[in-house]
């Protein structure tokens, strides 16, 4: 059975590379020139590998977050706007603590207070979804908006440039507050560390806690947890709250270590392209490693595309969905081809 | 529009819900199709109205054969039915309501409709504000739109699925005047009930249905001796409870009310003590339900006290119900009781409670395994719940009991089971009983209430019989109680 679904899945990779080249061959592209260009946009030299590497950090943090929420059964769409308000409360504390504690606690607490930023504002979607009964993504969705206004507020008015207030964001932090980096390059270790540290945590937590244990049970079903005796509300707040802390510490980093100040959509769509390397992993969490390095390769890779060949770069765009929606289709298949349609008394 | 049912059969499964049923409705009569729950009633209207297709048989509309396959044909060959919970959209307003399903293209003529609807409601003296919010409505009221709904769309054949549970003592007077009416111009009517009064007042003629056969046929009026005899027909099982009954009182409810958008249960008074079974014998939905998940903790009663062996647990939450011993077998396994998706072990894991962080799955599998070998499950400790048979998903079920157990609320125990699971259920049931677990049980299956339990309460659209022994319980007492008559309920001062 389990086999039936990895040839299913197989078939559909194979339909997602031929769907794929097709693309590529409308375009007027020759697909391994691609794949070329690509290769050696994000290999070709260290610094583009680097960026890769950068790229994976948040990607990590927010697919390993989402994981919680989806194994709780949730589509946390919010988790946009989790990083976006983990990255204004992070310059928050930066602002408010960098003229008086040395630069080294001032990184901790943007951190710490990222992820604390995050983790209310998913509590908040969270909040709205349990108490409120409004779905999840329509909380998650409704808060992104918030926090996309709050940012451009804070940037054009109280936090704005001296003289000028930009797109560009707020005045950039001293050298001492950023995030220090392999050699010359955008690839921070810390970043990369704690991003494979929330790997870690959730493999741990998701396969040998009872809370991961509980987690499943109130993903799969709500109303029979709650007669196991399972703290059904305590579980679905936690994955918000998690997920969102996750997200939270994701938007500190984009702030301390890639753009070394706040800017309007600090996250850069990497939100959701975390929520799509969470569903291609399904609730496995060990793929998330290779999937998500894989999506960090496209992106990074694409944008040597109209460079070499005068192709838009949005092409890793294209790559990824198809990916996810082919995957998508198969578990879709294999699961309406294993439950034949029965006609019940009711 | 004289309806013919000819030999209708329907299988589901193993259980043949119609076995060569045959019934024939002269226009402009009323007959009533009456049987206990589980007799194939619901399953042979369906047939005609199109939601369930017939496995043989013939369906003949004027003594034309025709072919029913949706309830859109039903509807195209003026066949309407009024359901139990009736099919309506409650966000819409009444006249919207009206308006769906009326055939039409392009644009919606509001107007014209607006005048029908008046015109019907006066016509039937029914009240409807046109423009109410159908889910503010009652169930009563929600029939009566129903009803000039399918009656705009032409219907000259309807069928009323158990109308009169839920709705008040006016409501059914306007209802049966309108049947009454519609018979009068020409309409044929089949009226689908389990209530004695409710046919012996309405029907012309009635067919009573017991295991998915005809078994009789009668005009009416007729003795409620002759209509139980069909009904039930047959001696009462004989008890095979041993006395585990102590005098201690386990469960105690004081003034019990619960109220839910389809009923409301008034329960008074109710002891239940320690080591006894009390059945609850009905048809489904008259409010067994509601007792048993108020006294698992999971719905809230509206007015009065519940005690467990002494402790006061009206305003606990349901975690407490639990520490209490307090448990609840759903009848609904894998919606209600089971999380598919998780094995056995994982549910033996969730169950188990434990301070620590980790799960420890080494020690959870020794109980795992020891509890497929205690309670008998075909299954492995790592099978998908979803993989297991009925039995032994209520195998499981069992296995996930608090212990001690000191309360056991469950739905249907044995639903679905073979005999051999059923017996061995009901020994692990009995000798959890000799440790003083206090157990209350619905069932549609009247041999088991019969057989197992101590005390019997029978309820009939929210009201209970006071707690009968099973040695003073006679075929025609059970028969008349089932069918509505309940002489003294636990409430006695019920004005409905």
């Amino acid at each position: 059975m389990t086999k039936r679904i990895f040839y299913y899945q197989l078939a559909s990779i194979a339909l997602a590379i031929v769907f794929i080249t097709a693309i590529i061959l409308v375009v007027g592209a020759s697909p391994p020139s691609v794949i070329t260009a690509m290769w050696s946009g994000a290999f070709g030299t260290v610094g583009q590998f680097a960026r890769v590497v950068a790229t994976l950090a948040p990607l990590l943090l927010c697919a390993s977050g989402l994981l919680f929420t989806f194994t709780a059964g949730l589509y946390n769409l919010g988790i946009e706007g989790q990083i976006a308000f983990g990255a204004i409360v992070s310059t928050l504390a930066i602002r408010l603590t960098q003229d008086s504690l040395p630069p080294a606690l001032v990184i901790v607490l943007a951190i710490l207070m990222g992820g604390i930023g995050g983790t209310l504002w998913g509590l908040l979607a969270g909040v709205l979804n349990v108490y409120g009964h409004i779905n999840e993504i329509f909380s998650g969705l409704g808060l992104n908006f918030v926090t996309d206004g709050l940012s451009l507020y804070l940037i054009f008015g109280p936090w704005q440039r001296e003289g000028v207030a930009s797109m560009s964001g707020t005045e950039p932090f001293p050298e001492s507050l950023w995030l220090p980096t392999f050699g010359d390059t955008d690839a921070s270790p810390i970043a990369l560390l704690i991003a494979i540290a929330a790997v870690a945590i959730t493999l741990i937590v998701l396969r040998g806690t009872y809370f991961g244990l509980r987690l499943r049970a109130v993903g799969q079903n709500l109303r029979a947890s709650y007669v196991l005796g399972i703290p059904s509300i305590r579980q679905l707040l936690s994955a918000f709250a998690i997920c969102g802390g996750f997200a939270g510490i994701a938007g500190a980093l984009q702030v301390l270590a890639v753009f070394h100040r706040l800017i309007p959509n600090i996250s850069s769509g990497l939100g959701y392209l975390a929520l799509l390397v969470a569903m291609l992993v399904g609730l496995n969490a060990w793929f998330i490693l290779p999937v998500a390095f894989f999506f960090s390769v496209l992106n990074i890779g694409s944008l040597q595309l109209p460079l070499d060949l005068d192709l838009e770069s949005s092409l890793a765009g294209v790559i990824q969905g198809t990916l996810v929606l082919f995957v998508l289709l198969a578990r879709g298949v294999s699961e309406t081809l294993r439950k034949p349609s029965t006609n019940s008394p009711s | 529009m004289k309806v013919e049912l000819k030999d209708i059969s329907k299988r589901f499964g193993n259980v043949h819900a119609n076995d060569r049923v045959s019934l024939t409705v002269e226009a402009g009569t009323i007959h009533g199709l009456l049987g206990e729950n589980g007799a194939g009633k619901s399953t042979l209207v369906k047939v005609l109205s199109g939601f369930i297709s017939r496995d043989s048989g013939a369906v003949l509309l004027d003594g034309k054969s025709v072919e029913i396959k949706t309830p859109a044909d039903a509807i195209a060959r003026k066949i309407g039915m009024l359901h139990q919970d009736p099919l309506d959209f409650p966000p819409l307003s009444v006249l919207d309501n009206f308006i769906v399903g009326k055939t039409g293209t392009g644009l919606i003529d509001r107007q014209r409709s607006l005048r029908q609807l008046q015109q019907l409601s006066t016509h039937f003296n029914f009240n409807l504000n046109h423009y109410e919010t159908v889910a503010n409505l009652t169930v009563g009221e929600r029939q009566q739109l129903e009803i000039l709904r399918l009656l705009s769309l032409g219907v000259s054949t309807l069928i009323l699925d158990e109308p009169t549970t839920g709705i008040s003592a006016s409501q059914k007077t306007a209802l049966f005047k309108a049947m009454k009416q519609l018979a009068s111009e020409g309409k044929s009517i089949i009226f689908v009930s389990h209530k004695l009064e409710d046919v012996e007042e309405l029907c012309d003629r009635v067919t009573v249905l017991r295991h998915g056969k005809v078994r009789g046929r009668a005009e009416i009026p007729c003795p409620d001796a002759v209509l139980i005899d069909l009904m039930f027909g047959r001696e009462l099982a004989p008890p095979l409870k041993p006395q585990t009954r102590q005098s201690e009182p386990a469960l105690q409810l004081e003034k019990i009310r619960v109220d839910t958008d389809r009923l409301t249960l008034r329960l008074g008074d109710l002891t239940a003590y320690k080591g006894e079974v009390i059945g609850l014998a009905g048809l489904e939905g008259s409010g067994q339900q509601q007792l048993l998940l108020m006294c698992a903790g999971l719905l809230r009663a509206s007015t009065g006290q519940i005690r467990v062996n002494g402790v006061e647990m009206t305003h606990e939450s349901y975690s407490k119900y639990l520490d209490r011993g307090i448990g609840y077998l759903p009848a609904d396994r894998l919606k209600d009781g089971l999380v598919s998706g998780l094995s056995i072990q994982d549910h033996v894991a969730l169950r188990t409670p434990s301070r620590s962080l980790f799960v420890d799955w080494k020690e959870t599998l020794k109980q795992t395994v020891q509890a497929i070998a205690t309670f008998n499950i075909r299954g492995k400790p790592n099978t998908l719940v979803e993989r297991l048979s009925g039995g032994n998903q209520q195998r499981t079920q069992l296995a996930l009991l608090p212990v001690p157990l000191n309360l056991l609320l469950m739905e249907h125990p044995t639903r679905g089971l073979d005999i051999e699971s059923v017996l061995w259920v009901w020994q692990q049931l009995i000798a959890r009983c000799q440790t003083g677990t206090t157990i209350l049980f619905m069932s549609s299956d009247l041999d088991e209430i019969m057989r197992y339990s101590d005390r019997v309460i029978v309820f009939s659209g929210g009201q209970a019989s006071h707690p009968i022994a099973v040695s003073d319980l006679t075929a025609d007492r059970l028969g008349q109680m089932i069918g509505g008559r309940l002489s003294d309920t636990l409430e006695p001062s019920v004005i409905s």
